[in-house]
């Protein structure tokens, strides 16, 4: 293993924990009376009790509707199939706290728990959808007839053979969906849900970094922690692969017939209007309301320009750092490279707020000069995006082969020249999407960007959440408009994406 | 080949997005302690994002000094500013209410604002140490439904608020500065032991939500009977759309009683500042006869408090408030969080 590669990622690593040592530092800071005396009040349990029912109800609705209208676009003979499938990815476009702001128009009584499940399964199914679709693109349908044959009836080969098959997709689906749910703050300020995020927000409000956001952040990390710890349990060690030589056929699409149709096409209607059709018509009625004052074209562009700069730099940075890590993992396997690949993990669990608390302190105190930079945002967004450029970057570094890069340099070239011609351009298209995704999350996000950008800096997301915060709807509404329509190509180019590197 | 120039445009594309990030923040990315040009000052402004970049217009049209704005709210610059200590990039520090002022200047890092400036403000609404200066005002009201809440209902004091017989019929947004700044006054009014058992009975009857425009919402809508907020939210929106406040009216508390509480919105000059003359002459800029008449005429609803401008006629007059007498300067809001925090509330 080429030792600069190996220096550099255990680097990126080392800083992934930062966060988390700074809540570990705090909490030992606070000495245990008074962090007892914060941790086991009422509040504490309030919170406890909004989250973890939050994460219990919504993660098995997002997993019921993600793998129902995953099977209905790849294996039944739905009419729009090919356009469904699309549309079902779309909602990723949709920031949650755009779609929670365009509920709150339609509904202003929606609020607590129903109305946080409602919103954050609208917004986060996609997360399951996605990869229960590409993984039941590639399922060899030989397994499901071999079961027919045996005398297996329809709905016990959907659940005793297709779904165990699912597994991956569905247990990596729900991790991101439950670490969504436990950083998200926007949405569910909006219908006022109180989570561990949004207190731990407000408790920065009053104290900048008081003990009791620390501690709130502490119970946040041990909640992450038996997450991650959950879904390594869940999908377990069996093998999915398919065994033997030759490419799996596609599945026969099964009818629906004349009962079932109608029904499923309802499903399908009113999941999409939901979850993308409210959004997109609140959107659009705020912007006709606002009329063409709303449209303060300096501050619009300005925020437009800023975004992108940050999405692009930040998208850039994060796969570049998240490449040694990658490429270790792929060309050397072993404990020190899953050690690598868990560590980074550690950050992007963390809600927005502790990463930018942990980065807001340590460069107050010791790196000065960085405070209030570009650089330490940047930062902040690596952190907290590394494993969806990993993931990506992974699977692309694994499609291209080591020997093609071997049989270039049997051939003269240098290795690092046959490194960039050839596995490079290979691994590309993963990259793209790695990139997209970060992306796509660097675009929502608020809070870390709210805390540590540097003086004067104003993005779309950061404009709206002012403006909506003052109510000011009609205001907002240019800044979610645009969001949305900066989103779809990434959420096309993961969709599609997706579909290629299923199962890796 | 192909593949080659896609890769090289996306550098190019990546390398000028950081370009264009880093120089539309220049101000922040060039170090800590000194931001910006030499004509430039950096504002920590938790005063209403609107108002303070009117001022920020009018005060560069005047002086040519460009003003910077980092937005947030009261207790979270307040504190940010005390983490910062003396590297502090911030140049004045605007608030909404006076208990984050408190905090600043009792971390010492206020410098003493100028005399020429406190001579523009009535001393009832600065502090007696001069260490900042009051530049506008705001009453606290308890909004109600017209129809939900018939005028012999109303809470005579703002004490009755944490009688059971309030259970689920009144709001407020309890994270925000605003409110604290409305306990604070409490805890120097009442003391220790009657405000905490306020807020326990607050906790237990309190409807929260996230901004007092939020609660005027909610108050409009018929969800809740009434709230407590500022009076200038319904002034702000009456003068806009009304959408949100048509069904609502105001009810002052008068009698100087705790709900009777006007709040100082508060400007000081950070001792860190390596731009001093600037930033006092934005603070006597702000609390002129122009920056004043922002607020006489402009679109905020704020009281005014200096230089003998009037504030805008639609405003029931400060004087006839019957507000509680209490120095700004002893309002405070470490106590408040704590306080707050131990009834469940934070």
């Amino acid at each position: 293993m080429p030792l600069p590669l190996a220096v550099a990622a255990v680097i990126v690593v080392a800083a992934s924990f930062i966060p988390l040592g700074y809540v570990i530092a705090a909490s030992v800071d606070t000495g245990w009376d008074t962090a007892s005396a914060l941790l086991f009040r009422p509040r504490v349990r309030e919170l406890l009790t909004n989250t973890v029912m939050l994460v219990v109800v919504t993660v098995p609705i997002c997993v019921v509707v993600g793998v129902t209208a995953a099977w209905l676009v790849e294996r039944t003979r739905v009419f729009g199939a090919k356009v469904w499938a699309v549309l079902l990815a779309a909602p990723l476009a949709v920031p949650a706290f755009v779609n929670s702001y365009s509920w709150v128009t339609a509904i202003p009584s929606l609020g607590g728990l129903h109305g946080g499940v409602l919103i954050a399964t609208l917004s986060y199914f996609p997360l399951v959808y996605i990869p229960a679709a590409a993984t039941l693109r590639r399922l060899d349908p030989a397994v499901e007839e071999s079961a027919r044959a045996l005398g297996v009836g329809p709905w016990a080969v959907f659940f005793r053979v297709v779904v165990p098959q699912l597994r991956l997709a569905i247990a990596g689906g729900a991790l991101l969906v439950s670490l969504h749910l436990l950083a998200e703050y926007g949405a569910f300020v909006f219908i006022r849900f109180d989570t561990f995020t949004t207190a731990i927000f407000e408790q920065y409000q009053s104290t900048f970094n008081g003990a009791a956001a620390t501690m709130l952040a502490g119970v946040l990390v041990l909640l992450c922690l038996t997450l991650l710890v959950t879904e390594s349990v869940v999908r377990g060690s069996a093998r999915y692969a398919r065994i033997g030589s030759g490419a799996a056929r596609r599945a026969v699409p099964a009818e629906l017939g004349r009962r079932y149709s109608p029904i499923v096409l309802l499903f399908l209607g009113v999941l999409i209007a939901a979850s993308v059709g409210v959004p997109v018509i609140s959107v659009l009625r705020w912007l006709v309301i606002g009329g063409s004052t709303v449209w303060e074209l300096d501050t619009v562009a300005a925020a437009l320009v800023q975004t992108l700069g940050f999405g692009i730099a930040g998208a850039v940075v994060t796969c570049v750092l998240a490449f040694p890590i990658a490429w270790i993992s792929i060309r050397h396997r072993g404990r020190f490279s899953r050690f690598l690949e868990g560590g980074t993990y550690v950050s992007s669990s963390l809600p927005g707020i502790v990463v930018a608390l942990a980065l807001v302190t340590v460069s107050i105190r010791y790196l000065h000069p960085l405070y209030q930079t570009v650089t330490v945002v940047i930062a902040a967004y690596a952190l907290l995006f590394l494993p969806r450029a990993l993931i990506n970057l992974r699977a692309g570094l694994a499609q291209a082969p080591v020997g093609l890069e071997e049989a270039a340099q049997s051939l003269g070239v240098s290795p690092l020249s046959a490194f960039f011609r050839v596995t490079l351009p290979l691994a590309a298209p993963a990259t793209a999407a790695g990139g997209a995704l970060v992306f796509l999350g660097i675009v929502n996000e608020l809070t870390a960007t709210l805390l540590l950008a540097p003086t004067g800096t104003r993005t779309l997301s950061m404009q709206f959440w002012s403006r909506s915060s003052e109510i000011d709807y009609a205001g907002a509404a240019p800044y979610a408009f645009i969001m949305i329509v900066l989103s779809l190509p990434m959420t096309y180019v993961l969709f599609s994406q997706s579909k290629k590197v299923a199962g890796l | 080949m192909r593949m080659r120039i896609g890769l090289m445009s996306g550098l190019a594309l990546a390398t000028a997005a950081v370009m264009t990030v880093s120089g539309c923040s220049n101000s922040g990315s060039d170090g800590g302690t000194d931001s910006g040009g030499a004509n430039q000052i950096t504002v920590y402004n938790a005063q209403h994002e609107s108002l303070t970049q009117e001022w920020a217009d009018a005060f560069t049209a005047e002086t040519g000094i460009e003003v910077e704005l980092r937005n947030g709210s009261d207790t979270e610059l307040g504190n940010q500013l005390v983490a910062e200590g003396d590297q502090s990039p911030a140049d004045v520090f605007l608030t909404e209410n006076s208990p984050a002022m408190t905090l600043v200047e009792n971390a010492g890092l206020f410098a003493d604002v100028n005399q020429d400036v406190l001579d523009q403000v009535p001393s009832q609404y600065r502090p007696s140490s001069g260490k900042w200066t009051g530049i506008a005002a705001r009453s606290t009201v308890f909004a109600y439904n017209k129809d939900k809440l018939p005028q012999d209902q109303l809470p005579k004091s703002l004490l009755d608020l944490q009688d059971p017989a309030w259970k689920d019929r009144w709001a407020a947004s309890p994270s925000g500065a605003d409110f604290q700044a409305i306990v604070s006054a409490l805890l120097e009014l009442k003391g220790e032991d009657a405000t905490g058992e306020w807020l326990a009975g607050m906790k237990d009857n309190v409807r929260t939500y996230k901004g007092n425009g939020a609660v005027m919402k909610a108050v409009n809508a018929g969800e809740i009977p009434g709230g407590v907020i500022y009076h200038y939210y319904w002034f702000g929106d009456q003068a806009k759309t009304g959408e949100n406040s048509n069904n609502v009216a105001l009810h002052y508390f008068k009698n100087e009683d705790p709900g009777a509480f006007v709040s100082v919105s508060g400007g000081g000059v950070l001792k860190s500042s390596t731009k001093q003359d600037a930033a006092q002459q934005f603070l006597k800029f702000v609390t002129g006869q122009k920056g004043q008449e922002v607020l006489q005429t402009g679109t905020s609803f704020e009281y005014t408090v200096g230089s003998g401008v009037p504030a805008n006629p639609k405003l029931v007059p400060l004087a006839e408030l019957q507000a509680p007498q209490v120095d700004p300067a002893k309002l405070n809001s470490p106590q408040v969080t704590e306080l707050m925090t131990e009834a469940g509330l934070l």
